[in-house]
């Protein structure tokens, strides 16, 4: 059937070129000529509007569409001038922090028992949470969490943000460090156990150690998923004091009146900075191939 | 699958049972429990994780099947004194023009941006970087990543300076001074952004499933004079069959669930860009009807679940 087809085109090439419309060498540069259009194209428009990004932080007046700039530091200036601004990010920073410390103890300790103990209905378990994780989103399921957080007196709690980003990652995380678990050698965690050891110090001491690289990945992921969630906090926090920077960035295009273009690209740069950093620095000693399957 | 691998474990660890040391735990050990953990153990180690995920996920998603049917309210007597209407909302949900407006919006955006934007395009480029050099491949892929990685309330911003009104790129290099980009086009303004954050997905997924079409198939076809065209559909596409399917039912579940183009439109102007997320933020969490917003809420999990279990079916009938 395959060759079937391939015939027919090889006889429309035939054709084409008996009309004289494509010689090999003409279609190789006309081929050259599409690919360079479309690298441009594809480089314009993913590019363009990151300039803004690289260019207006650092100009003297920046505005809302990009130039080369008038080089200054002053923009920072007026950031690190700006108490808000600053107490958004040391918010984004505990948001994050804490949600990468829950979900990396209760992770860690819930993969590992689930790779080495055979719980009936484990593989049951892992798949429907994973499921339920993905069907159940922030967005699907906003009112009643909303309405639970009521209920709990965790509205406005930088801990209710945190419990509640935490159950939404653990099933990935889990499922990702799980099998992480299952490809580590088992033959230390039995020398260790021959010493006497107690499974709680197997684990901290034989167990993590090996699984280093994935609590890594699994660090940075967390990580680049709270810093940039907006929807939870947005919803969950309501005293300006408690919020995190993607909230705040928000409200300082959206208030209203002129918006202060020096604050707001100073502010992205050092907000977008280190997920960017993060993600470039796993990627680079991980690969994508990761990443792409579990960003939400 | 993973069944098989631990049981390879167990026929090792099985070899060195230490049936002295923990007699009453012999059958933990065969299942390779090297570290002696046992299932009661095993069970609290466990359970933390469970308890967290059970009351702030699951509990959710089941308490929204009773809340749909209350007319909870974020103030006054119908915050206090929920009355039950049992499905009242669901009818009024769906003779509400606004909701069914909502519905389409939402399958023109998730048809736009993430079936025709991000799987069209990221496949377009995963297919031409196979022919440029390294470094070009580089260059781009590194733009196309930045906006998938940038904080969303950054890159709303970006775009709200490029298609700005007064003085927006967008307008400067098209020389359109004053079109109101967000306010005239808004649907195409989301669709466009959306597809702008999502390709890079699309694009990795489908380079890495390009780099697996063995290059002997490739050379024979083209050798037997395939075109590109012949060539994609003929070597191409058979092999990389079931990464299509990933990644199309992975969008779909993605761009159905994102907030971010409230970010930039707020569902504006006029409702014309309110896709189902923004709808269900603004009836509950603005208008305060959290028994309405809540029956919504139950319909995009509904929806959500069954975009699941389409992509497990499809996967499933592949796999035999």
């Amino acid at each position: 059937m395959t060759s079937l087809k391939v015939e027919k085109t090889s006889s429309a090439a035939e054709r084409e070129s008996k009309n004289g419309l494509a010689t090999p060498a003409v279609r190789k540069f006309l081929g050259r000529i599409g690919t360079t259009v479309f690298v441009a194209l594809v480089l314009a428009f993913f590019a363009i509007p990151i300039l803004w990004l690289v260019f207006a932080p650092f100009d003297a007046h920046p505005s809302m569409n990009v130039k080369l700039p008038e080089f200054t530091l002053k923009n920072f200036a007026v950031l690190f001038g700006d108490s808000s601004a600053l107490s958004s990010l040391r918010n984004s920073v505990v948001l994050a922090a804490g949600t990468m410390v829950i979900v990396l103890i209760f992770g860690s300790i819930a993969s590992y028992a689930l790779s080495r103990v055979r719980i009936p209905g484990r593989e049951f378990l892992l798949y429907s949470l994973l499921l339920l994780s993905s069907i159940i989103t922030g967005t699907a399921a906003m009112v009643p969490i909303f309405l639970l957080m009521v209920r709990l007196n965790l509205i406005d709690s930088q801990l209710g943000v945190i419990l509640v980003l935490s159950a939404g990652m653990l099933p990935t995380v889990i499922f990702i460090l799980k099998d992480f678990m299952d490809s580590t050698p088992k033959s230390y965690e039995e020398s260790a156990r021959l010493y006497g050891a107690k499974p709680l110090r197997i684990l901290w001491d034989v167990v993590i150690p090996i699984a280093r690289p994935g609590l890594a990945t699994i660090s940075v992921w967390a990580v680049v998923q709270v810093w940039g969630n907006f929807l939870m906090p947005f919803i969950l926090l309501t005293s300006p004091d408690k919020t995190p920077a993607a909230v705040i960035m928000y409200t300082f295009y959206t208030q209203g009146g002129q918006p202060n273009l020096a604050l707001i690209s100073a502010f992205s740069l050092v907000f977008s900075f280190p997920v960017i950093l993060m993600y470039f620095f796993v990627s680079r000693r991980y690969g994508f191939r990761f990443h792409g399957g579990i960003k939400s | 699958m993973l069944e098989t691998s631990s049981s390879k474990e167990d026929a090792k660890t099985s070899v060195r049972d230490d049936a002295e040391r923990q007699p009453g735990r012999k059958s933990t050990h065969e299942d390779g429990d090297v570290a002696g953990l046992g299932k009661r153990r095993a069970v609290a180690f466990v359970a933390p994780a469970l308890a967290l995920v059970s009351v702030f996920l699951i509990f959710p998603a089941v308490w929204t099947l009773y809340l749909g049917l209350t007319n909870y309210g974020l103030t006054g007597s119908q915050a206090l004194n929920p009355q039950f209407v049992g499905i009242d909302n669901y009818v009024s949900a769906l003779t509400n023009p606004a909701f069914l407006n909502s519905l389409w919006l939402t399958v023109l955006f998730v048809f736009g941006s993430a079936l025709i934007g991000q799987s069209f395009l990221g496949f377009l480029i995963a297919w031409m970087m196979m022919r440029v050099s390294r470094v070009v491949r580089g260059v781009v892929e590194f733009f196309v990543l930045l906006g998938w990685i940038i904080p969303s309330s950054v890159s709303t911003f970006l775009w709200f300076a490029l298609l700005d009104g007064g003085s927006g790129t967008l307008n400067l290099l098209l020389h359109t001074p004053g079109t109101a980009w967000l306010l005239q086009f808004p649907m195409w303004s989301i669709i466009v952004f959306n597809t702008w954050v999502g390709t890079a997905f699309s694009m990795l997924l489908f380079s890495s499933a390009l780099a697996s079409v063995p290059p002997s198939q490739l050379e024979s076809a083209r050798s037997a004079g395939a075109g590109a065209w012949a060539q994609l559909r003929d070597v191409i596409f058979p092999h990389i069959r079931g990464h299509i399917l990933t990644n199309t039912l992975l969008i779909t579940l993605w761009t159905f669930n994102t907030f971010t183009p409230y970010l930039l439109t707020a569902g504006g102007p006029d409702g014309r860009s309110e896709i189902l997320p923004v709808f269900i933020y603004k009836l509950a969490l603005q208008n305060g009807m959290l028994g309405q917003g809540a029956a919504i809420s139950l319909i995009m999990i509904v929806l959500n679940l069954m975009i699941a279990l389409v992509y497990i079916r499809l996967l499933r009938t592949r796999e035999q």
